[in-house]
């Protein structure tokens, strides 16, 4: 017979933690399912998945290099989701972060100066900013659906990318290919180990973390978002302003969805390119949740999301996998966690007794 | 003239994935259910039917299995949402974020392989009629589907008993349950319904509109349709109009190179997500009006218990 769930009196604080674990131990029994149905050894699969993208100091660097884009717009965008502000546009606003970032860049071209490298992350911040300013604006003045908003201006910000890389963005000497110029080695982000793409931003990313564990944890601001997301009655009527709330949190997310969007152009691909981000803004709400919306938590789950792009690329070498696994195993995780979620709130009765 | 037909023929190619899905969504959101993993149902339907056809030829049987490729999507949010009582929407994005990974898996070797196109049904005799009888009467079988289904949702919503109670259990979820219906049930099949029409909408777009499998080729029109409900502030009537709509400001990229207008296609092909933007702000300027057109309990979970 099915279990029946029963509510509990108070949610299960060690479930919060356990869930995440119970989800990506799910995830990897439908993997195994899906890689027998595919007709591929699952050893093999998951091996070349989890194993062997990480054996080696390089590959290692590289869970660093992707990581670090989920870890500071999982980071960002973790605050946002406690307060209920769903910014799902990320994406949109790592790619403006990219063009503004990567304009800067090339604006600098052949010259030097420490001075470029940090005016290129600011632009791009700026860049984030403005594209998810425009969604809170929407939300704020017009009561816009800052779901549907924000996704628009992914779509239309990817367009405008592509608009721009035909046309003045364009490298001059490139044979009409739609891709910038490779930036000068004064707008590329310092490597910090020889030998390996990984870079400074791996450091922001870690300071992002420490900023977003502070902001919430001791900060008034941080307060306010989550007494705003968990009793919305609540927070206005100890006076906090919900529209202030969705400004700043979306203005946060949106700047580091630009930061990670300059860091992109400027660290490991240098140059502006049609595409510069798998996707980055859709898993990193992945990441969030995985990482129950806690920056300790997001540091964990986007070097997991990170090694799924890195495991999609290994088995795609090597077994010839097609790449898009990654996406299904980003979409089981979500899934599972979910459902396993459950359990915070309700404990499974397999008796037959009836509910209270 | 010829050109007025050829736009007004495009139109309609563009809408119908749009109605499909928004109708469908609608069914859903009456019900109290927010769905917003519409995308990748649409997806989903795109690639299982174009698999069908080039597997057994036949229009109609890749139609169904694009229906029930949208409604298994479904039935995994609504197992998770209605059995796991996990939030909705998280729910629709996890189900967006799946469905297309899944469909690129799926298609990955349908990449390159041509169909023909779903066939077009003249209608004897109507079908001649100088210029209207081509636009109207010489369709392929979706869209006169869409229309028909546009009549159905209509009549079900407003003059059956099992519509006034899907839009109870919307309305007042508590309530209907007080008075003894069962809102999971009502709920699941309001969210199977909606992913059928997703299914078959994103079908369309495989099918007839494109016919072969890019990756990805929703291309937002998932989202577009949960736009398009709340610019049909949940009317049936204005969800055909929006499609329209939509479908106008679509094909107006295609058009616009054939008539020489010095804009380049990027700007061209954001008409449509901006327009998304500007009809939500104007629809939802209005907080009273939003709130007194939308279904009471849509988004809000429900638990027998209390």
């Amino acid at each position: 017979m099915l279990p029946r769930l029963i509510k509990r009196q108070t949610p299960s604080a060690s479930m919060v933690y356990l869930s995440p674990v119970l989800a990506l131990l799910l995830t990897l029994v439908a993997s195994i399912i899906l890689f027998l149905m595919m007709g591929v050894s699952p050893a093999a699969a998951l091996h070349a998945f989890f194993v062997e993208p990480i054996s080696s100091v390089y590959g290692l660097s590289e869970l660093t290099v992707k990581a670090t884009p989920l870890i500071l717009i999982g980071v960002a965008l973790s605050l946002g989701f406690r307060a209920g502000v769903w910014n799902i546009g990320a994406e949109g606003q790592l790619i403006l972060g990219g063009i503004f970032g990567g304009t800067t860049a090339l604006f600098f071209y052949e010259k030097t100066g420490f001075y470029i490298i940090p005016l290129i992350l600011i632009t791009g911040i700026i860049g984030g900013m403005l594209w998810a300013g425009i969604v809170a604006f929407l939300k704020t003045r017009f009561n816009a659906n800052e779901i549907l908003t924000s996704l628009m201006l992914s779509y239309v910000a990817a367009l405008l990318l592509n608009l721009l890389i035909h046309g003045p963005l364009k490298d001059p000497d490139g044979f009409n290919f739609p891709e910038s110029r490779l930036f000068s080695d004064s707008a590329l982000l310092p490597i910090l180990y020889d030998g390996t793409r990984m870079h400074l931003g791996a450091i922001i990313a870690l300071v992002a973390v420490g900023l977003g564990w502070i902001l919430l944890s001791r900060t008034l601001l941080g307060y306010q978002i989550k007494v705003i997301g968990d009793a919305p009655a609540a927070g206005e009527h100890a006076g906090f302003s919900p529209s202030k709330i969705i400004w700043i949190t979306l203005l946060i997310s949106g700047g580091a969805a630009g930061l990670a969007g300059a860091i992109e152009v400027s660290g490991p691909i240098g140059q502006v390119l049609p595409n510069i981000s798998p996707g980055y803004g859709f898993a990193a709400i992945i990441v969030a949740y995985v990482g129950r919306l806690h920056p300790l938590g997001v540091l964990f789950s986007a070097l997991l999301l990170a090694l799924s792009y890195l495991g999609g690329e290994t088995a795609q070498i090597k077994l010839n996998l097609p790449v898009a696994v990654t996406g299904v195993f980003q979409g089981l995780l979500l899934f599972f966690l979910l459902a396993s979620d459950v359990l915070i709130h309700y404990r499974l009765q397999f008796s037959k007794q009836a509910a209270v | 003239m010829d050109i007025l037909i050829a736009a007004i023929l495009t139109i309609i190619t563009a809408a119908t994935p749009l109605l499909f899905a928004a109708l469908g969504e609608l069914v859903t959101e009456k019900s109290g259910v927010l769905n917003l993993g519409v995308e990748g149902m649409m997806i989903m339907g795109a690639i299982i039917g174009f698999v069908a056809v080039h597997h057994t030829g036949s229009a109609s049987v890749a139609i169904i299995a694009s229906m029930v490729a949208g409604a298994f999507m479904a039935s995994i949010f609504a197992i998770l949402v209605l059995k796991f009582h996990a939030r909705q929407v998280p729910t629709g994005l996890a189900l967006t974020i799946f469905g297309l990974g899944l469909s690129a898996l799926i298609g990955q070797s349908m990449i390159g392989v041509a169909y023909t196109g779903i066939p077009k049904i003249a209608i004897p005799g109507l079908a001649s009629i100088p210029v209207i009888g081509n636009i109207l009467f010489n369709q392929d079988g979706l869209v006169y589907l869409s229309i028909l289904m546009v009549i159905v949702v209509y009549w079900f919503m407003n003059k059956t008993r099992a519509g006034l109670i899907l839009r109870a259990v919307g309305d007042s979820h508590d309530a209907a349950h007080a008075m003894g219906y069962s809102v999971v049930k009502i709920r699941f099949m309001a969210i199977l319904f909606g992913g059928a029409m997703a299914g078959v909408g994103g079908a369309y777009l495989s099918l007839a509109y494109s016919p072969l499998w890019v990756e990805g080729m929703t291309a937002g029109r998932g989202w577009i349709a949960l736009a398009l409900v709340v610019f049909a502030s949940w009317k049936v009537g204005r969800v055909l109009l929006g499609a329209y709509l939509f479908g106008g400001i679509t094909i107006l990229q295609l058009h616009a190179q054939a008539l020489g207008i010095g804009i380049p296609s990027q700007v061209m092909s954001m008409l449509p997500y901006l327009a998304t933007i500007l009809v939500l702000v104007f629809i939802s300027r209005d907080k009273t009006k939003i709130k007194l057109n939308s279904p009471a309990s849509l988004g809000k979970p429900f638990h027998e218990s209390r």
